[in-house]
């Protein structure tokens, strides 16, 4: 019996700026079933704040309820953590992010926490487009409790036991979409190659980034029929270009052939390189993303890739104008400036 | 690079790193796990079978297999194979009604054996179960050979070495002791259907440098001053002694002067420290009896003072690599060096000595003095002639012995019942499931921490006082199942089924040292580069499958796998299963 990982680790494992090693960036060992999508994202994860060199101590990641708000275990074990309420991620990253702006969230969430329970928090994270990562494992089932269909599963979609589910789904990319949300991409937890890179661009993208990512429930959602198995979305998966995420240091040496490319600038001076774009796409027309995404569910195809970007996004700190500084860095004098300033406000209002 | 044929048996032998690198083969995670399981009978036969001298190689085994060991590249120290395998030998029942017991019967072949060391007595255990009549000479009054007069009994106790040579000599062996053969012709002449050389390489090389003949009197041969101390015509030498050479040999000859009154015993040797050839836990054992070790000294004279030794000069020099990338010997003009001795022990190197085997047999030899012997089949160039051990091709240590023991008997087996001796018998494998359930598998997943335990030696007074007592007491049975658990059971293999694979991503996920990789297939020094973590030890095979549904290939490198299973655990199709593989040299009998 072992539900053990052993602690040792390649000697030969690369290090990054940091000096660290993958390792640094791992939580505990999962108890999701196995083969689950989950993992696979949490993998991403792992691999995307290694690359970028985030110290783990300035990264802080937050959950609601469910297989996918579990994750946070699993990945980032030397990060802060909040596992909170169902469906009230999107509340507690607020608060968070208000009290501190110098950390990264990566906010996870599931088709269930996002799409049912905790809609209304998260339509309102979008459009005060907080500064964070928002990842939505999306499996169409709630695989906690046995594998119900969720309100992302497609209509006509096979459960595991055979029938179809009758309803439409949320469409949380073109929600996210339609609510002005300034960075939506949408990816496949079978595809890391897309992944990753899409995980970084989203935590350098100062505002709110999106991602929502197709993973299949293998004990409940894998099954012929299901339009959320690994299966039928490999088949069914189309990119929207080869996404990569360029660090700023290196510099741009290829250039592309009208329609084949496009390199994004990110406001830190990195890139979001996107190759193979097709000729009509352009990521920073929201009109044609949501046009592009209607017409590939037309077509039963799942766009994936960055489908939107705005680059110079305004966050809510600068919507609201807070303190530059983290609460916690600030001293007494300026939390409890005293009396005089009271009065001075008080006296604004009458 | 092209899918790994993972039926090809030499496949999974070489992920089982201390098996393949073990002259004889022997299955070592198969006995571990037997020692773990309190198993110690089982495991010595799974010994015996394959290395037939469980015990005393337990004691002084080359381990060939340590270095080679997978614990040894993740962390410090290999698993104490060879200790282990005593502990099986030291705890073991009744095993003879397990062995095959005389008589046999007859097939009406007669083989020789000249010479009774470990070789030999392979030959003879593999042959008379099949009913060949089995005629064994040697010059001593036992069997064992270089096992009984090189290896010390404070190293080797003389009770353990009777028992395993006579499980063999029970056999219902023709026993022809304290004849020492000097004809080939002779033997040849008795008309044996085969005649087996196992004679190994019994003489010391000399050192002849001014001073040799006048101090004669007190230089002895190594291998001969050890051989005289076993029968116990010697029982003393001098306070001071210089022990001359960097072997195993060397080692031994300084550590017996300890018991026999030697109190400044210096072992002085050419090479750097480094490069001697004795084994590194020989040399500690030496240090720890106070024997000091003087490196890149290169002996130039014995000294002799009215008709006795009272010394010798020595060069230092240094190691340099020279243009042809050789390391050379170069003085470092240092004044020369004198150290005190009342003795000299040589003990720089062993000669074969073949003076008996006359050129009307028809066994050639080549130009250094050695027979020409074929490496498969251990034939010479007379066909009813079979070399094995040292004889073949200098030399080594008993575990080769063994191993050529065990193929030159296929052979004989083979000539004698006039068939093809090139068409060598497939080894037997076996491959089977280890799953119990989602997480229970039938042999010890978890990977311990622990660090290589230290076997407890007796007392240096004790030990220093007579030279019979064993300085090594052998893991007690607690500390034996610790150190069991630190093997890595390399031979429960991560078997691939690339059909059942859904890319999930799990074992990549999961895999604590980074073996697995799904990428796009390439060269193998491009894919090797391309890995989670680079594939940089080249002596380590690459796990490749074949073309998976997303056009990519797994990749496992086998470095560093600790054959946890978590990559089976989390795989939701079985497409990665632990299986166990059982590898045997096929032997003659």
């Amino acid at each position: 019996m072992t539900y053990i990982r052993s602690t040792f680790r390649h000697p030969g494992l690369p290090k990054n700026e940091l000096g660290y090693t993958t390792k640094e960036y791992e939580g505990a060992i999962s108890t999701l079933c196995a083969g689950c999508g989950h993992d696979s994202i949490s993998g991403c994860i792992i691999q995307a704040c290694y690359e970028l060199s985030i110290a783990p101590h300035r990264i802080a990641k937050l959950s609601g309820i469910g297989c996918s708000s579990k994750t946070p275990t699993y990945f980032l074990g030397n990060s802060h953590g909040f596992n909170s309420v169902h469906g009230r991620m999107p509340s507690v990253a607020t608060g968070a992010n208000m009290a501190n702006r110098d950390l990264v969230y990566m906010g996870v969430s599931g088709d269930g926490d996002t799409a049912s329970i905790g809609m209304g928090q998260f339509v309102h994270v979008i459009r005060r487009n907080l500064n964070m990562v928002y990842i939505v494992m999306n499996n169409g089932c709630y695989g906690l409790t046995k594998g119900q269909d969720s309100a992302t599963a497609d209509e006509g979609s096979k459960s595991k036991k055979g029938s179809a589910n009758p309803f439409q789904p949320v469409d949380l990319a073109g929600l996210a979409l339609e609510l002005g949300a300034t960075f939506v991409a949408q990816s496949f937890s079978g595809d890391k190659e897309q992944l990753i890179p899409l995980v970084k661009a989203a935590i350098e993208h100062p505002g709110f980034a999106f991602i929502n990512v197709i993973s299949p429930c293998v004990t409940f959602n894998n099954n012929p029929g299901s339009t959320k198995s690994y299966d039928y979305v490999r088949q069914h998966i189309e990119a929207t270009a080869t996404t990569d995420f360029v660090p700023e240091e290196k510099e741009i040496t290829t250039s592309y052939k009208n329609g084949t490319g496009t390199d994004i600038r990110m406001h830190d001076g990195s890139y979001i390189r996107l190759e193979k774009l097709a000729a009509n796409r352009d990521p920073y027309d929201r009109m044609a993303a949501i046009i592009a995404l209607h017409n590939s569910r037309n077509r039963n195809e799942i766009l994936t890739g960055l489908l939107y970007i705005q680059p110079q996004s305004t966050d809510l700190h600068h919507t609201i104008q807070t303190s530059n500084r983290p609460l916690n860095s600030l001293g007494q004098d300026e939390l409890c400036p005293g009396s005089s300033v009271l009065e001075g406000v008080n006296g604004e209002l009458r | 690079m092209k899918p790994t044929d993972d039926k090809n048996p030499e496949y999974f032998h070489k992920v089982v790193d201390c098996q393949y690198a073990c002259p004889a083969h022997t299955p070592v995670p198969e006995y571990i796990r037997l020692i773990a399981a309190g198993k110690y009978t089982e495991a010595y036969m799974v010994n015996w079978e394959s290395n037939v001298f469980p015990g005393i190689l337990g004691r002084t085994c080359d381990r060939p297999c340590e270095p080679a060991c997978r614990r040894g590249r993740i962390e410090e120290e290999p698993v104490a194979i060879c200790r282990l395998k005593r502990v099986a030998a030291d705890h073991k029942d009744d095993v003879k009604s397990l062995m095959p017991n005389a008589p046999f019967e007859s097939n009406g072949k007669r083989i020789a054996l000249i010479g009774g060391g470990p070789a030999s007595l392979t030959v003879a255990r593999d042959l008379a179960p099949l009913g060949y009549e089995i005629h064994l000479y040697d010059e001593q009054f036992a069997g064992g050979g270089m096992m009984r007069t090189q290896i010390p009994s404070f190293r080797l106790p003389i009770e353990v070495l009777d028992e395993e040579v006579n499980y063999i000599l029970d056999m219902g062996i023709h026993v022809h002791f304290n004849q020492y053969v000097s004809s080939l012709e002779e033997i040849l002449d008795k008309e044996y259907d085969a005649v087996f050389i196992g004679t190994g390489s019994p003489k010391g090389r000399d050192l002849i440098i001014p001073g040799r003949q006048e101090a004669a009197k007190n230089i002895h041969i190594g291998v001969d001053w050890l051989a005289s101390v076993a029968f116990e015509h010697t029982h003393k030498i001098g306070k001071k002694v210089i022990v001359l050479g960097g072997g195993n040999t060397a080692m031994d000859c300084c550590r017996t002067s300890r018991r026999l009154g030697g109190e400044d015993v210096k072992v002085v040797v050419r090479s750097p420290f480094k490069e001697m050839k004795a084994s590194p836990w020989e040399k500690e054992d030496a240090i720890h009896e106070d024997i000091l070790i003087l490196d890149n000294h290169v002996p130039k004279q014995f000294i002799v003072e009215n008709g006795k030794l009272i010394g010798m000069t020595f060069e230092k020099v240094h190691a340099v690599i020279n243009e042809k990338g050789k390391r050379a010997l170069v003085p470092t003009g240092e004044p020369k060096v004198f150290i005190e001795a009342d003795d000299v022990l040589v003990a720089i190197g062993l000669e074969n000595t073949f003076t008996w085997i006359e050129n009307e047999t028809g066994v050639r030899f080549d130009e250094w003095g050695m027979p020409v012997v074929d490496a498969t089949t251990f034939q010479s160039t007379n066909p009813h002639v079979f070399f094995g051990g040292d004889a073949a091709f200098g030399a080594k240590n008993v575990i080769t012995a063994v191993a050529h023991g065990h193929q030159a008997a296929i052979s004989i087996d083979l000539f004698c019942k006039e068939k093809d001796l090139s068409q060598r018998p497939s080894p037997f494998t076996n491959l089977v499931s280890q799953k119990m359930g989602i997480h229970e598998w039938s042999y010890d997943s978890d990977i311990v921490n622990d660090h290589r335990f230290i076997v407890p030696h007796a007392p240096k007074k004790t030990t220093l006082a007579d030279r019979k007592i064993e300085v090594e007491l052998g893991f007690d049975i607690q500390t034996a199942v610790k150190e069991a658990h630190r093997c890595l059971n390399c031979d429960v293999q991560t078997v691939f089924e690339k059909d059942r694979c859904i890319e999930c991503d799990a074992c990549v996920d999961i895999c604590p040292t980074a073996c697995i990789t799904f990428t796009m297939n390439g060269e193998e020094d491009d894919l090797r580069a391309r890995l989670k973590a680079p594939a940089l030890n080249l002596t380590q095979d690459l796990y490749v499958s074949d073309t998976l549904p997303t056009k990519r290939v797994m990749v496992k490198d086998e470095d560093v796998c600790l054959h946890c299973g978590l990559c089976a655990e989390r795989c939701p199709t079985s497409a990665w299963d632990m299986q166990q593989f059982l590898y045997k040299v096929t032997k003659a009998c």
